[in-house]
């Protein structure tokens, strides 16, 4: 009888361990995936600890440990914050918003659509039915198109609105003066050692939030082509992602880093038809001194955009290197990104063409317009009055 | 209501979340907490109203407060401001919530919804008093204060009044435009 007995506890016990290790941070927890993880989070799927707790499961909070700076960056339109007001006791009824997981599912690769939503494309229609009420030129729109053209977001609301269209809408497809801002050049620190970070511990922070160092980030091994989902080259299946791996040990050539670090690795339709681009020419051009400085586009202009920040009170331009930070959505692409060169019309009409934003690098021309900057001029032909105080600068 | 300063406010707020939620008898009333709450909050809409925004944009004229004012390089307007607030106050789970809202908003999403909102928001801007009830939202119960929030300055007559989105453009100073809804849970 003791020995059936010591025997259970000892399974018990080890499959117990075997079962709640990983969700404390110990072992391998890939076995217990209940379904395919998402594009955003299968890097980390063997660190179960990253984002469920062993006996509370995944919590917003666990979400925002990654997410959070991004979210307070973009003045989150439906912060968890605004759904503990009891007035939206109604809304939260409808749809629980102020839980990440509700609209981000996690496993569940049948519904999980581009940003990890598992919600249907339509879902703003649960507590903005009556919009038309407000917006009467909307009247006629579907609710899944609110976020397809770019012009809403559910957490990232910056980049467009009627204001902001009314001042761009003449800009012309390619502006005067299509050039992105030089870099600021790094002071390094007094006897620097070899630690990268120790004068670049800005970029090494982008480095870890984006999808080359969010393993690191979480403690595992660095990431590897050979783990990665997309289409790689199979001579570079075996490189693993630091510093160095696009910036070279003891050559810091930052244009190598700009295309062909990227090139080396990433081989689907999109990066091969980069080559074939306009955008491509222009860098060739600036290579070979044909083009100004800041007048080539290469993977890094699009992907690692440089960005005016401050420093010790003093504005400079860095290089964001988490190179998917400004496809959350892609919309953000417009302020940082393409409105340096071109018009805000020819902007947002290129992003919400999946096959140009897509396998055609932005070769061409988008296949069609998107209607916002019509409505905004429309709503300003239909208020003239206003419109006109509002130059006077009264408001 | 009396005055009361800011620590004691404080005070009074820290003794009545706990009372609110039927933790302790012989806690303070829920109306004395709103009325504490509201004057802390209605001291700093006004000053950052009169002090900063009208004073730099309408006397001083060095400083437009806009609504897109990261882009603008501007001011926040004061609704922005005191919804920022808000939200930056509920990050840390204070137990109550507030909200300023109006018959005639700029922002529909700040129009009244709950029955007690609409009715309260009514006799509010005839009367121009405070109004207090109670209500049950999401299966809670609430004590809820609704004050009328009035036109301070000529910044906040102009700028609703030019809006294009505002519903009503015919306000004058002192008028009651909103009003700032607080409301704290109370005990089963």
């Amino acid at each position: 009888m003791q020995v059936r007995a010591l025997t259970a506890l000892v399974l018990s016990t080890g499959l117990g361990a075997f079962y709640v290790a990983p969700f404390v941070g110990l072992g391998d927890g890939t076995r217990h995936l209940p379904g395919r993880t998402s594009d955003g989070h299968h890097q980390i799927e063997s660190a179960c600890a990253s984002c469920h707790d062993a006996m509370t499961g995944a919590t917003n909070e666990r979400c925002l440990a990654c997410h959070g700076a991004d979210l307070e960056a973009s003045e989150d339109s439906h912060s968890e914050a605004k759904f503990r007001d009891p007035r939206n006791a109604e809304r939260i009824a409808a749809m629980d918003a102020s839980r990440c997981t509700t609209c981000h599912a996690e496993h569940t690769p049948g519904r999980t659509r581009v940003g990890g939503v598992t919600v249907p494309a339509d879902f703003c229609v649960r507590c903005h039915a009556d919009i038309a009420e407000e917006r009467p030129s909307h009247a006629d729109f579907r609710f899944d198109g609110c976020a397809a053209s770019g012009c809403h977001n559910f957490h990232d609301n910056r980049a467009l609105y009627r204001d902001y269209l009314l001042r761009h809408a003449d800009a012309p497809d390619v502006l005067p003066v299509a050039l992105v801002p030089a870099r600021s050049a790094t002071v390094a620190e007094p006897n620097p050692s070899e630690r990268c970070e120790e004068c670049h511990a800005r970029e090494r922070e982008g480095f870890l939030r984006g999808r080359h160092g969010m393993r690191l980030a979480q403690g595992l091994s660095p990431m590897s082509p050979r783990l990665g989902r997309l289409e790689l080259r199979a001579e570079a299946l075996d490189e693993t992602l630091g510093c160095t791996t696009c910036h070279g040990a003891h050559v810091n050539d930052t244009a190598k880093a700009a295309v062909d670090a990227c090139l080396g690795c990433h081989d689907d339709a999109h990066s091969r038809a980069y080559e074939r681009s306009k955008h491509f020419a222009l860098w060739e051009a600036e290579l070979a001194g044909r083009g100004p400085p800041g007048s080539g586009v290469s993977c890094a202009t699009c992907h690692m955009p440089r960005q005016r920040v401050r420093e010790k009170g003093v504005e400079v331009v860095r290089v964001d290197h988490d190179q998917n930070g400004n496809l959350r959505p892609s919309t953000k692409m417009l302020r940082t990104v393409c409105t340096r060169c071109h018009g805000l019309a020819l902007s947002i009409d290129a992003l919400a063409d999946a096959e140009l934003a897509g396998p055609k690098c932005f070769e061409g021309r988008p296949s069609r317009r998107v209607e916002s900057i019509e409505l905004a001029r429309r709503h300003a032909r239909e208020n003239p009055n206003q419109r006109e105080e509002k130059k006077d600068g009264k408001d | 209501m009396g005055r009361i300063d800011g620590r004691g406010a404080l005070l009074v707020i820290a003794g009545l979340v706990t009372a609110c939620e039927g933790k302790s008898a012989g806690g303070i009333a829920p109306q004395t907490m709103t009325d504490a709450l509201f004057s802390v909050m209605s001291a700093d809409r006004l000053v950052y109203t009169r002090e900063v925004v009208n004073r730099l944009q309408n006397e001083e004229k060095v400083l437009n407060a806009t609504e897109h004012f990261r882009d603008e390089k501007t001011l926040p307007l004061p609704a922005q401001m005191f919804r920022m607030g808000s939200e930056a106050s509920q990050k840390q789970n204070p137990g109550f919530t507030y909200s300023l809202l109006s018959l005639w908003p700029v922002n529909k999403q700040n129009a009244p919804k709950t029955e007690l909102e609409k009715k309260a928001l009514a006799l509010v801007a005839e009367s121009g008093k405070n109004f207090y009830g109670e209500e049950e939202l999401g299966g809670k119960r609430y004590f809820t204060a609704v004050y009328p929030d009035k036109a301070v300055s000529e910044a906040c007559v102009s700028c609703h009044n030019q809006h294009e989105d505002s519903p009503r453009k015919d306000f004058k100073l002192e008028q009651v435009m909103g009003a700032v809804v607080i409301r704290v849970p109370l005990g089963t």
